[in-house]
Order: C-alpha cells, then sequence, then structure tokens
C-alpha cells in the first residue's frame, strides 16, 4: 500500500506540475479533457477491469450529469456546486436501483442491456426538446467558482479538473489495494468461487456499479461547466465505445492505463487532423488488436518490455535475484 | 381517416419492419446457437447488404437481380472473413473478450463503409414501381409485399435447410454440444465460419429489401442490429418460429408507438422492450423451459 501511495504521490506531482511547463493555451485546454476523460475512464475500468463487468451505457451517466448540472443551474438558477451534489445523487440513486436487474445480467446480455439503457437515456435528450433543448444543444452554463475566485482560464480549469481527476484516482487506487479490491477481483476471476468465500457479490457490484456512475456524473457536470455548451451528439454509443477503447489501450484493471489511454485517445485527434475521419476504423482496429495481441493493455506491454530490457543485462539482472 | 383505417396501417407497416427486425434477429440465434457468441458486428452486415445493392446498382448499373445477388455475396464472403480474421484466431476466448471483439469488428466495418461510400445516405430503387394497393382499409406499398413474400420464403428455406440437410443437421449438433458434435466427427469450426456466413447473408438480404424503403447509409446498421437482437431475445434465441414472432410482436409496437405516442421515441420504444424482457423473462416470451441464458 505505501509503496502504490508513493507512486500515486509522484504522479500528481507530474501532473500538477505540467501546466508550468506548457506555454500554449491550446494544448492546456485540451489537457483539461484529458482529465475529465481520465475520470471517466477511471469509472469503467472499475467496473470493466476489477469487477469483470461491461458497461456499454456509460456515456448516459456522463450525460445525465452534464444535463442535471447544465438544467439545474441555468433553468432554475441554481448554485452549481449543489447542482452537481444533487445530480451526483440522483444518478447515484438511479445506477443503485437499476443497477439490481441490469448486473445480474452476464457477459453479452449485461452489454445488451447497459447499451439499451444508454441508448434510451441518448434519445431522451434528443426528444425532450423543452426541457433540453433537443439536438440543438444547451448552452449557456454558468462556470464554476468558489468565493472570488472564478474558473474561468484554462489554468485554473486545469487545476479543478486534475484535483478531481486525482482524487478519484487516489480513491480507486485505495479501493483496489483494500478488502473490497480483493473481493472484486474475486469476482472477476469466480463468481462462484467469490460468493462462496461469502462475498456478498451481488451487493459488491452494484455498489461498484453506481460508483462508477457517480464519477461519470460528476466527470459530466465538469465537462458542462467548463465547455458551457452541451449537445446530446457528445453523450452517444459512440462515446461509449471511445471510453472502452481508453481502458483497453491502457490496460484492463490499470489505474495509470486508464489514464494513458485517456490522454492517447484525446490528444491523438487533436493532433492528426485527419484522424479525424478515420477515428471509428483506428478504434476498431485497436480493440480488435489490443484485445487479440495484448489483453493487458499497453500498461503491461511496457511491463514485458522493461522485462526484455532487464533481461539483456545479465549482471544486473543477477542481482535482482 | 378514421380510428381503424389508422390502426390496420400501423398493423401492416410494423408487420412489414418487424418482417425484417426477424430475419435480423434469426442471424443473430443462429450464431448465438452454434458458437454461443452474440454478434455485435451482425447490424453491420445488414448495413453491407444495403450498400453493396446501391453500389452494384446505382454506381455499376447493373441489373437489379444481379445486383441483389452480388450484394448479397459479397455481405456473406465479409461475414465469413470477419470470422476468419477476428473470432477464429481468439484462443481462450472469454465472454467478455468476444464482446470487445465484435463490437471492434462493428466500427471497424462502419468505419470502412464510411470512408468507402461516404456518409450520404443512398436509396435503392423498389422493386416493382411505387403504385400504392389499398388493403383493409390502409395502403400497402409493392415493397412491402416482397418484404412479406422474400422474409416467408427464407423462413421456410431455413426451416427445411436445418431440418433436413446434413449441414443443418451438423450446426444443430453443434448447438447442442459442440465437443459432442467434434466427437462424431462433424467439423465444428467449419460449421462455425458456415453460421457466419449464413448469418451474414441473411442480414444482408433483409438490408437489401428494407433499402427502398428507408435509405440507407453507413451509420444504419446499429440501430438495426440492435433491433434484430431483440426480436431473438423475445424469442429466446430460437432459431426457429420463436425469433419471427419477436421480430413481429417489435415491429408491431413499434408502429404503434410512433402512430399514437410519438415518432420520436419509436427506438424508445425497442429498447424499453429489450430491457423489461432481459430483466424479467431472459428466456424469451415463448418458452417456458429454465433455460441459463444470463
Amino acid at each position: 500500500m505505501r509503496r502504490e501511495l508513493i507512486k500515486f504521490a509522484l504522479f500528481a506531482a507530474v501532473a500538477l506540475a505540467v501546466p508550468a511547463t506548457i506555454k500554449g493555451g491550446y494544448l492546456l485546454n485540451v489537457l483539461v479533457f484529458v482529465g475529465i476523460n481520465t475520470m471517466l475512464a477511471v469509472a469503467l475500468n472499475l467496473l470493466l477491469g476489477f469487477a469483470g463487468q461491461i458497461s456499454l451505457g456509460q456515456a448516459a451517466f456522463y450525460g445525465l450529469g452534464a444535463y442535471l448540472s447544465g438544467i439545474l443551474t441555468t433553468t432554475y438558477g441554481w448554485n452549481p456546486w449543489t447542482a452537481m451534489a444533487v445530480a451526483a445523487m440522483a444518478v447515484g440513486l438511479l445506477a443503485f436501483v437499476i443497477g439490481f436487474p441490469i448486473l445480474k445480467l452476464k457477459g453479452h446480455y449485461l452489454a445488451m442491456a447497459t447499451l439499451g439503457f444508454g441508448i434510451i437515456i441518448y434519445i431522451v435528450l434528443n426528444e425532450y426538446v423543452d426541457v433540453t433543448g433537443g439536438p440543438s444543444g444547451f448552452s449557456g452554463v454558468p462556470g464554476l467558482g468558489i468565493g472570488n475566485l472564478h474558473f474561468d482560464s484554462d489554468l485554473k480549469s486545469y487545476y479543478l479538473v486534475w484535483t478531481m481527476a486525482l482524487l478519484v484516482m487516489l480513491l480507486a487506487v485505495n479501493l483496489t489495494q483494500s478488502r473490497i479490491g480483493r473481493a472484486l477481483r474475486a469476482i472477476h476471476d469466480s463468481e462462484v468461487a467469490a460468493r462462496v468465500l461469502g462475498v456478498n457479490a451481488r451487493l459488491l457490484k452494484v455498489q461498484v456499479f453506481t460508483c462508477s456512475a457517480v464519477i461519470s456524473c460528476l466527470a459530466g457536470s465538469l465537462y458542462a461547466h467548463t465547455v458551457t455548451f452541451i449537445s446530446p451528439s457528445t453523450f452517444g454509443f459512440h462515446f461509449s465505445v471511445e471510453l472502452l477503447t481508453m481502458v483497453i489501450i491502457g490496460g484492463l484493471g490499470s489505474i495509470y492505463g486508464s489514464c494513458l489511454g485517456a490522454a492517447l485517445l484525446t490528444l491523438l485527434p487533436e493532433f492528426l487532423r485527419t484522424f479525424q475521419d478515420y477515428d471509428i476504423v483506428v478504434y476498431g482496429l485497436l480493440l480488435i488488436v489490443m484485445t487479440m495481441f495484448l489483453p493487458g493493455g499497453l500498461v503491461q506491454g511496457f511491463e514485458m518490455l522493461w522485462a526484455g530490457i532487464r533481461r539483456l543485462w545479465p549482471g544486473r539482472a543477477g542481482q535482482d535475484a | 381517416m378514421d380510428f381503424s383505417q389508422q390502426l390496420s396501417q400501423y398493423l401492416l407497416s410494423g408487420l412489414a419492419t418487424g418482417a425484417i427486425y426477424a430475419l435480423i434477429g434469426l442471424g443473430f440465434a443462429i450464431i448465438y446457437n452454434s458458437t454461443g457468441i452474440i454478434n455485435f458486428a451482425q447490424g453491420e452486415f445488414v448495413m453491407l447488404g444495403g450498400m453493396f445493392g446501391v453500389y452494384f446498382y446505382t454506381i455499376h448499373q447493373l441489373p437489379l437481380v444481379a445486383a441483389l445477388v452480388l450484394a448479397v455475396l459479397c455481405a456473406a464472403a465479409s461475414g465469413v472473413m470477419f470470422e476468419r480474421l477476428a473470432i477464429r484466431p481468439l484462443r481462450r476466448a472469454t465472454p467478455l473478450g468476444l464482446v470487445i471483439i465484435t463490437i471492434g469488428g462493428s466500427i471497424l466495418v462502419r468505419g470502412i463503409a464510411m470512408l468507402v461510400w461516404g456518409k450520404d445516405t443512398h436509396a435503392l430503387p423498389t422493386f416493382s414501381g411505387d403504385e400504392p394497393i389499398a388493403l383493409a382499409g390502409a395502403t400497402l406499398l409493392p415493397q412491402h409485399l416482397w418484404i412479406f413474400a422474400l422474409t416467408v420464403l427464407l423462413i421456410v428455406v431455413n426451416k427445411l435447410f436445418f431440418q433436413y440437410t446434413i449441414t443443418g443437421k451438423a450446426l444443430r449438433a453443434c448447438a447442442v454440444n459442440q465437443r459432442a458434435a467434434g466427437l462424431v466427427g462433424i467439423d465444428v469450426r467449419r460449421m462455425v465460419m458456415f453460421s457466419f456466413l449464413l448469418a451474414s447473408g441473411m442480414g444482408a438480404l433483409a438490408g437489401i429489401i428494407v433499402a427502398p424503403l428507408t435509405m440507407t447509409s453507413y451509420d444504419v446498421g446499429i440501430m438495426l442490429g440492435l433491433k434484430g437482437f431483440c426480436a431473438a431475445i423475445i424469442g429466446g434465441m430460437s432459431n426457429g418460429i420463436g425469433t419471427v414472432l419477436g421480430g413481429l410482436l417489435l415491429g408491431v409496437l413499434e408502429a404503434l408507438g410512433a402512430g399514437l405516442i410519438s415518432s420520436g421515441y419509436k427506438d424508445a420504444v425497442t429498447f424499453v422492450i429489450l430491457l423489461l424482457i432481459l430483466f424479467l423473462r431472459p428466456q424469451g416470451l415463448f418458452s417456458s423451459g429454465e433455460s441459463e441464458r444470463v
């Protein structure tokens, strides 16, 4: 555990020091989205990588967070922080309630059910025009602030988003090192065996699902307040698949891997303009190739590479042994 | 138009779309029964059918029948290629891995279709004119009749194939128990490939016959695929009459939902039904036996 905390502290220090090394405002702006996507990818990874339960409806929770925050603050004039908390609670409750019937399903059926749920929410966001503004979107969401501090520049947004993202990562690291984390991995390997050993698998799965939904919802609220304009197309099935790709690229069950996956898939389209036309082809190929050849993701790939390099120096390897 | 006329109109057009869902659903069931895989890419082969149809008919100016046959063959070949390149190499496949691979395959096929044919919406001409036919107070297009006729034909052929041919029987044996099927000398891997061939061919045909009514573009596969899956799930994943009834039921409910509630929420009807069935009767509406589907 101590080693994990040191690793996390190092990572956090680097993440918080990054803005000092960047001059361009545009890159900083992109990094804000890396932070938001990191939250979402870690949330999905908790569910997929640790508990072994797939969800293709993550974008729905993200969208609900964004829209609840947007509507409560803009249409009803609520304080953004209150709105964020209420949205998180509402989405948590929703996830908890649908979690029981949904997580009774496994594998393909679970994927289909979460996908169906995601599409229902997407349709509602599109069709409930009076409240959500429909396909043309919802604008004028106010920014966040504490007292006199308004998160109105890219730098301030960066710190806001990354503080949240780091908190989420810390929570995830902590969770995986705990008894609950071990219980989740047990469910991943064999739900029956976990049950026999006294793990309340059903409740635990629903709890992780809820936790993952709440984190996604918070990310949605942050997105709405940072961008100030939201439209349903951001929260469709395509984005759920993108999140899945982030987690698979980074490595199932690796928190830092999710951050890496989020960073790659967010930065790549920004620097390869032509990438935009090919994005779904690339995602499709990545999903297939990674699952086939590197199921542990890039993080596992690095570990294998590192082990290979160490083997090249027999002297050092001998010392270690 | 009075209410009963309206109702019969919804019913008829619902049955026609339902027939399409049934064909797609049968594809899901065929693959599921021989491999235990839910093929998330199934909808993309429906799209490929329609798009290949447009490609051969509009761009290469082939006669309609030739274009249709070629389109079905090409889509079926893509299905086989997908199985060879993405499914078969996967050793020690976990359900999670298969879900991810088939999703990856599905967006890959969609992406390639987008790159090759662009993002435009295309239409195929109707097979025999646009002269509406009045029936029981409702109007039908000749294309609707084509859909009914081809669906019935395909279902009958499918039934005969599974019941009486040696390959059909071998496929059924694989569905019961792959290992035992292997032990009596059935080439299971070939049967798996064959089931992909059948499923993508049937899906493609569905995609072609519906294209004159609803238009087609690179991204129609996902919705059609999900609705086909819903039909199969209502039918309890049987590759027979259950799925056909499931598709028809779904088509009618959707048409009624669109007509009586709101056309915007038409697709939501399907997914609410899908969730309800998965939650309450994952074994399907028509089967009574408790089967291990969840």
